[in-house]
């Protein structure tokens, strides 16, 4: 963008009027209403907070965990409350730092990285952080009870099925756990479809920030990793709770089968952390090297590559079980073939610096730092994907050593290297140089202090967790010495920790874009709460470098979206290619209904882990009240006019529907996680029918006769939702409210049908594990089946509310998607438990 | 009929020989799993010779797909990096990016090729 003409409409005085409207409709509310925001910026700086306040609190276990083995034979702490200290350490670290921090980095950053004013759903990542907040405290808050899971924090049946030597703390952990999951797809959709369509106008996908990149892949590995924990907990709590043997090997349950649920999740999972952490740094290094990135292709390469490979890394951690060995051989190649994309992306970051001048700063220091840690963590990789090496190794501290060299250096490094990066960002002032260069040397000096000597204290034999130990077999002072370190690396920590929180207010403010950064984020004004104050036309892939006339013009609310006159949050939708503009995107402001919904919500789930059944059948009902509230009001508004000029001559719709429409595409996303964790409730039927010569142990099944009826009828039920949505779009409003109600019908009398199956035969699901995979199996389908109900319901009284018109009908197209799915996961349910075990 | 697919403009292209690495990997392990245990070491063969099949038509398809990456990339005529503002230059980017992670998957297929030829039976 080049010459702006300078005419009456786009004088000071029209600016300044234009930000005024701006500042009003964007300023986060005052007082206690505060906590009502819904803005990324607010959300994303409480989630980071939150994550953080998580993160100490796992150190101090750490460091309990360590005062205990420093000498031998300590008793500093009873063995039941190490147990506890090392599963919430290591529980705690995974769910509630390692994780949510990347969510709430995406949410802070994302939106002014693309140049967007807001993720396209702030609402739903307000309720993910409420709902993180809430699961994390009732985790933590176990301890203090004495009754913290202790089984560590993978959750191996059968120990933490047992309920005598595993207490209430692994219902905790399992109902604690699944909400945060809850709250991580969350953030997985509102991460995609911001990437996806919320782009600044020209921001085509070749100059995309990297950064943009990973998080794309990353929110797409949580789709696939988290449903089948999901699933997996799903099925640990009916055994816990109602004795349904899916993990009891006497009733025909395999205890295998968690630990393939969890380590689907669990390997992709280190992934998940460590992607985004380097995508810190694909942003950090370029700055600092005052250059693009070299190989900008090569990284989306080792991205997409990564993100796909993961996947083929879970039994790695079941070497030592017992699986054909040609099984671990798969594993142990895909082990091997992931360490290319890893490398890749750390030559890229060399290549850079070498091609570029370096300045050595802060940031820089602690990403370097962490990569060197990293590529040892990387090597011990190698080393246990071996599967020869692995049986020596495995359970050891070698393997403890090995996770904590690629956790920290993957992703605490780079973490505090973003800290210091970004800080400028929240309120204007640099974190202090001389702390954050004392806080690196002991942060990086106590870490290998710390850790290097578990991997000889590991290779001498030590079994991790143990709680204590006998002297003169070797381990004394090796464990003296990682102790020592971990206090080291702890202090480094609190010198961050100080830095970041010392008050400010007396320093001078610093220069905007005090790097000289190249991406929109230096866009920022950290006093204005709008992101951007117009959002610009991208032509660069640094185009704060390139486009020498973009920070001054859009400053001046030159570009795009420069005002607000119906006092609304605004943000544009552009395409996913070419960053077309499409839409202008109405967002949400502050709400109270997302911390109603994620209080009712854990609330649910609270009850179910002390079996207050009541209660939390009240509290369910209140969840789905208050989401069909929440969607009610604040979602498929209908506009008081079609278009809205926003700028530079162009004019974009307020409404669009079917598969333009961002809700569509969070309907899709979401549906995909909850197949996948469908998908792993099918993969755990046919797991028993390979252990067993006869997986129904002459047990009666659910018949064919009832689930081909409720196939048909469910197929009835898709057939008149989708005839529903057609009807509407031809203008016969009456044909399409025939048409829902007998969807309504042909679903319920669908469900009755699925029930009848195994309820006729008196399928008894604590009997064996076979009964029980029947009934869950359909009762899936059947609690998908009450949703779809409600879905169809809804769009009903939308319409006699005259809120879903034949124009109006982005509901109709979300619900028709929602059957879409609930057709195939009817089909497959059925022809599974009705037809498999007739053909076998 | 043509034989050859005509470019189309997606992003999911891009992923299309990640997803074929994905379901040989996937195939195999299934296959080997069930086969052991249902069968056990008995007509092993059957696996060796379902991963070299597997295997040839995954790399049948990752080739093919990084010959449609090669077109894309404008049969190599620019060099990277491709960051233009144009419709060109995003598809040069869309070409590229394919093709290394065509390269990628092939080596990884391979990498999962490799056990049944070293292995013969299943060894629980």
């Amino acid at each position: 963008m080049t010459a702006i003409v300078e005419t009456e409409a786009t004088s000071a005085e029209a600016r300044e009027a234009g930000a005024e409207q701006l500042r009003c409709a964007w300023q986060p509310p005052a007082g206690w209403r505060y906590w009502t925001s819904a803005n990324n910026t607010q959300v994303g700086i409480w989630y980071a907070a939150t994550a953080f306040a998580f993160m100490l609190f796992a150190g101090v276990l750490a460091l309990i965990v360590r005062a205990q083995l420093a000498v031998p034979a300590n008793d500093l702490v009873s063995a039941d409350f190490y147990n506890q200290a090392f599963t919430l350490h290591g529980t705690v670290m995974m769910f509630l730092f390692a994780v949510p921090i990347f969510e709430a980095v995406a949410i802070f950053l994302l939106p002014s990285m693309l140049g967007a004013r807001d993720l396209p759903f702030p609402r739903l990542g307000a309720f993910g952080f409420w709902s993180f907040l809430i699961g994390g405290v009732f985790v933590c808050g176990s301890i203090f009870f004495d009754s913290a899971p202790s089984s560590g924090w993978f959750m191996y049946p059968p120990l933490a099925t047992n309920k005598e030597y595993s207490g209430i703390g692994a219902d905790i952990w399992l109902l604690g756990l699944s909400f945060i999951e809850v709250a991580s797809i969350a953030a997985a959709v509102e991460i995609i479809v911001g990437i996806m369509k919320c782009r600044a106008p020209g921001m085509r996908i070749n100059l995309m920030p990297l950064f943009a990149w990973y998080l794309l892949i990353v929110a797409g590995m949580i789709l696939f990793a988290f449903p089948p924990l999901i699933a997996g907990d799903l099925l640990f709590e009916m055994q816990r709770m109602f004795d349904w043997p899916f993990f009891d090997a006497e009733r025909g349950g395999d205890p295998l089968l968690w630990q393939h649920l969890f380590w689907i999740f669990g390997h992709p999972e280190v992934y998940i952390i460590f992607l985004p952490a380097i995508a810190l740094m694909a942003m950090i290094v370029p700055t600092f090297s005052q250059r693009p990135i070299v190989g900008y292709s090569w990284i989306v390469l080792a991205a997409v590559g990564t993100g796909f490979l993961s996947f083929g890394l879970w039994v790695h951690h079941m070497f030592a079980t017992g699986l054909p060995q040609i099984s671990l051989a798969f594993f142990s190649a895909a082990s091997e073939a992931v360490a290319i994309p890893t490398g890749v992306q750390i030559f890229v970051f060399i290549a850079t610096m070498l091609a570029g001048r370096v300045i050595f700063s802060v940031p820089m220091l602690f990403g370097t730092g962490g990569i060197a840690i990293f590529v040892i963590g990387g090597l011990t990789g190698v080393m246990v994907a071996l599967a020869p090496f692995d049986w020596q190794a495995h359970d050891t501290y070698f393997v403890v050593a090995h996770l904590h060299y690629v956790l920290i250096g993957g992703m605490l490094f780079p973490v505090v290297a973003g800290i210091y990066y970004w800080y400028p960002l929240l309120n204007a002032r640099m974190l202090s140089m001389r702390l954050g260069r004392l806080a690196f040397w002991l942060m990086f000096a106590g870490f290998n202090i710390a850790f290097f000597p578990m991997h000889l204290t590991g290779l001498r034999g030590m079994p991790r967790r143990v709680f204590t130990y006998p002297e003169d077999i070797g381990w004394d002072w090796l464990n003296l010495v990682s102790t020592i370190g971990a206090f080291i690396f702890a202090a480094g920590v609190l010198v961050v920790v100080f830095d970041v929180l010392r008050p400010k207010q007396r320093e001078p403010k610093g220069a905007r874009n005090p790097w000289n950064a190249g991406t929109l984020e230096w866009l920022n004004e950290p006093e204005e709460n709008w992101g951007v104050r117009s959002i610009p036309p991208v032509e660069s892939r640094y185009p704060l470098w390139d486009q020498k006339e973009l920070m001054r013009e859009a400053n001046a609310g030159a570009y795009y979206l420069a005002d607000a006159p119906e006092g609304r949050r605004e943000t544009m939708v552009t395409s996913v290619l070419d960053a077309r503009p499409l839409q202008c995107l109405r967002v949400a402001g502050p709400t109270t209904i997302t911390i109603i919904s994620a209080a009712l919500l854990g609330a649910v789930f609270v009850a179910i882990t002390f079996e207050q059944w009541i209660v939390a059948l009240a509290a369910g009902i209140g969840t789905v009240a208050a989401i069909l509230w929440w969607l009610w009001t604040g979602t498929g508004e209908i506009p008081e006019r079609e278009t809205r000029d926003v700028g530079l001559g162009l004019s974009l719709p307020l409404y669009v529907t079917g598969t333009a429409s961002v809700g569509w595409w969070a309907m899709f996303i979401t549906m995909v996680g909850d197949g996948t964790a469908f998908a792993s409730l099918v993969f755990g039927y046919f797991f028993y029918w390979t252990i067993h010569a006869d997986f129904t142990a002459g047990l009666a099944g659910p018949g064919w006769e009832w689930p081909m009826a409720a196939l048909a009828l469910f197929a009835g039920a898709w057939a008149a939702t989708f005839a529903a949505r057609e009807l509407n779009a031809r203008g016969s409003t009456g044909g399409m409210r025939l048409a829902l109600l007998a969807g309504v019908l042909l679903a319920v009398a669908g469900s009755a049908a699925a029930f009848a199956g195994p309820w006729t035969y008196a399928m008894q699901p604590t009997v064996h594990v076979y009964p029980a995979i029947v009934w869950v199996l359909v009762i899936w389908v059947m609690v998908h089946a009450a949703v779809g109900v409600i879905m169809q319901l809804y769009c009903l009284a939308r319409s006699l509310a005259g809120r879903l018109t034949r124009e109006h009908d982005v509901e109709m197209h979300v619900v028709a998607l929602y059957w879409h799915f609930l057709a195939i996961t009817a089909l497959i349910t059925f022809a599974v438990v009705g037809l498999f075990p007739e053909a076998m | 009929m043509r034989i050859i697919p005509t470019q189309v403009e997606t992003l999911w292209t891009l992923f299309t020989a990640p997803a074929v690495w994905a379901a040989h990997f996937l195939f195999c392990y299934v296959l080997a799993a069930v086969w052991c245990a249902k069968r056990g070491d008995e007509g092993f063969g059957v696996v060796q010779a379902g991963v070299a099949a597997a295997t040839v038509v995954a790399v049948a398809m990752i080739v093919l797909s990084a010959w449609l990456a090669w077109r894309q990339w404008g049969f190599g005529t620019d060099d990277p990096p491709h960051d233009d503002a144009t419709r060109r230059d995003r598809t040069l980017f869309q070409g590229f990016a394919t093709l290394l992670l065509s390269g990628l998957s092939l080596v990884a297929v391979v990498y999962t090729a490799l056990p049944p030829l070293f292995i013969d039976g299943c060894a629980s």
